[in-house]
């Protein structure tokens, strides 16, 4: 289980979160959501210890996140970014398997290369991607080795990053669908940050709604349409007028 | 104006400057440490070494031997007015080793590598590379800063010692063909000339911009801005920063070696 309490974050005057709380139980799907610049993607990097909060307290297991083995720690994780972040350096099946080829789970490189080959095809791209550069894949397919690379080591933990960000609605289906997947498949514990309805509708257990920097609604996926909070109906419907401002 | 907003921007810019120095010290002596630390990354350093020590020999070989072509040019007409054109191969020599060849290869390879090190590392930031590289387990000053300065490190004062008979070979090209030095006479006066010092200082000073040119370009690369505009601005000043602390070891290791 992952549990956050009161965190706060400011960069110079501009305060993210305002002591954010949070429980996502293990082996289930949260989903936040939220606007542009709310602090989504910056909760989601507290949790791995990429960014410092100012204060508060980040519980994984019951275990306070800040201490104890670092690289023990981020073995349980796997991430998606936003923009896949792969290395443009490395051919495909080497971002795949990269924590495969390197550190505590170092592998034979030809183990390695066909675990990479099994969860390229997992996420539906063929063999003779393996092979090619990150820059030689569209968007959609860097989407999906990204998501590859995130599973590769069968982690307990899966963060999402805007999966669907930039990529037609055909794509962003079968992005969600594969993510949903290898969810259930693997018995993870995910987290996903997003403001695409129909993600939050395919991937999600229970979703929380972030605005001004505190969790403004919480629950099932199933209770959201009927949640009576005025941020998150405003934030389904997409409508101008709320308690959201359009203008930020 | 008011004196005193004068005086507190003045103050403002020698803090930034003291700052910055602590910044960069501490950047260096991590990245250092890193060298000695595990895990350590082969492949990563392998593509560093030829990256930085091979891929720039065309450059520091092609500014050393037109500078050694100049200067013996400018020996030989700076000295015909006081009746010391023969001492083109010996001042040739000891501009070449004790301060062209480490000077000129150094700002060369600070253009080429400096600026490719941290444009690399500051895309890398951008797109969240080094976040992801974290993510898996990786330490992004083990796998990307410490390849890179070992080898700049060690690939440097190799580069600056063929520089340095590159540049002592254009000097000696010009001089036998156009200014009508006997050939085996230049040589045998640019042997006796030189002493075991002036090579020491410059394989010395080769390192010394090794390690200035890698940690510039990753210190840079790794504290970028966002966006374009931020790669932009981490690749000038990585370039300035290192160009002018070279010029300022050259003059602190010059002292070292040759002060009377």
């Amino acid at each position: 289980m992952i549990r956050l309490e009161n965190v706060h974050k400011a960069f110079g005057d501009n305060r993210v979160l305002q002591g954010m709380n949070l429980e996502i139980p293990q082996g289930t799907s949260m989903v936040i959501i939220g606007g542009s610049g709310t602090g989504k993607s910056v909760a989601l990097k507290c949790i791995l210890g990429l960014i410092k909060p100012d204060s508060g307290m980040i519980y994984v297991d019951g275990k306070d996140a800040t201490k104890g083995d670092r690289d023990a720690f981020l073995a349980r994780f796997g991430m998606l970014f936003q923009g896949a972040a792969l290395f443009d350096s490395l051919p495909v099946w080497q971002n795949v398997a990269f924590r495969l080829l390197r550190g505590p789970l170092k592998r034979p490189p030809e183990y390695a290369r066909e675990i990479a080959i099994e969860k390229l095809r997992r996420v539906g791209l063929k063999s003779d991607v393996a092979d090619r550069f990150p820059s030689e894949l569209s968007g959609g397919m860097q989407k999906r080795v990204g998501l590859a690379r995130a599973i590769a080591a069968e982690p307990e933990i899966i963060f999402f990053d805007e999966p669907t960000t930039g990529l037609d609605p055909i794509m962003s289906g079968v992005i969600n669908d594969l993510i949903r997947e290898i969810v259930t498949e693997m018995g993870a514990t995910a987290m996903t940050i997003t403001h695409d309805m129909s993600s939050v509708r395919a991937i999600a257990d229970n979703v929380a709604m972030l605005h001004g920097g505190v969790i403004q609604w919480t629950g099932p996926v199933s209770q959201m349409d009927a949640s009576g909070d005025p941020y998150v109906e405003q934030f389904i419907s997409g409508s101008a007028e709320g308690p959201i401002e359009a203008v930020r | 104006m008011n004196p005193l907003y004068m005086l507190g921007g003045l103050g403002r810019v020698v803090l930034s400057l003291f700052a910055n120095f602590g910044k960069v010290s501490l950047f260096t002596v991590d990245a250092i440490s890193h060298i000695f630390r595990p895990p350590y990354y082969p492949r990563e350093f392998v593509v560093a070494l030829m990256n930085i020590g091979w891929l720039s020999l065309p450059v520091v070989g092609l500014t050393a031997i037109f500078t050694g072509g100049a200067l013996a040019l400018q020996i030989y007409a700076g000295g015909a007015r006081f009746n010391a054109e023969a001492v083109v191969p010996q001042i040739v020599a000891i501009g070449m080793v004790r301060e062209l060849g480490p000077v000129l290869g150094g700002l060369m390879i600070a253009a080429r590598v400096t600026s490719s090190i941290a444009a690399e590392i500051a895309t890398m930031k951008v797109t969240e590379q080094i976040d992801a590289l974290v993510t898996l387990s990786t330490h992004p000053m083990k796998y990307l800063t410490a390849p890179r300065v070992l080898a700049a490190i060690l690939t440097v004062p190799v580069l600056v010692a063929v520089g340095d008979v590159i540049g002592i070979a254009g000097g000696y090209v010009v001089a036998t063909q156009s200014l009508g030095f006997n050939a085996a006479v230049y040589l045998q006066n640019t042997v006796n000339f030189l002493e075991l010092i002036d090579v020491i200082s410059s394989l010395t000073k080769g390192a010394a911009f090794g390690l200035i040119t890698a940690v510039m370009g990753c210190y840079y690369g790794m504290n970028s801005g966002r966006g374009a505009q931020g790669v932009g601005r981490a690749t000038k000043s990585s370039v300035e920063a290192a160009a002018i602390m070279i010029l300022a070891a050259n003059f602190i290791l010059t002292g070292v070696f040759f002060s009377v």
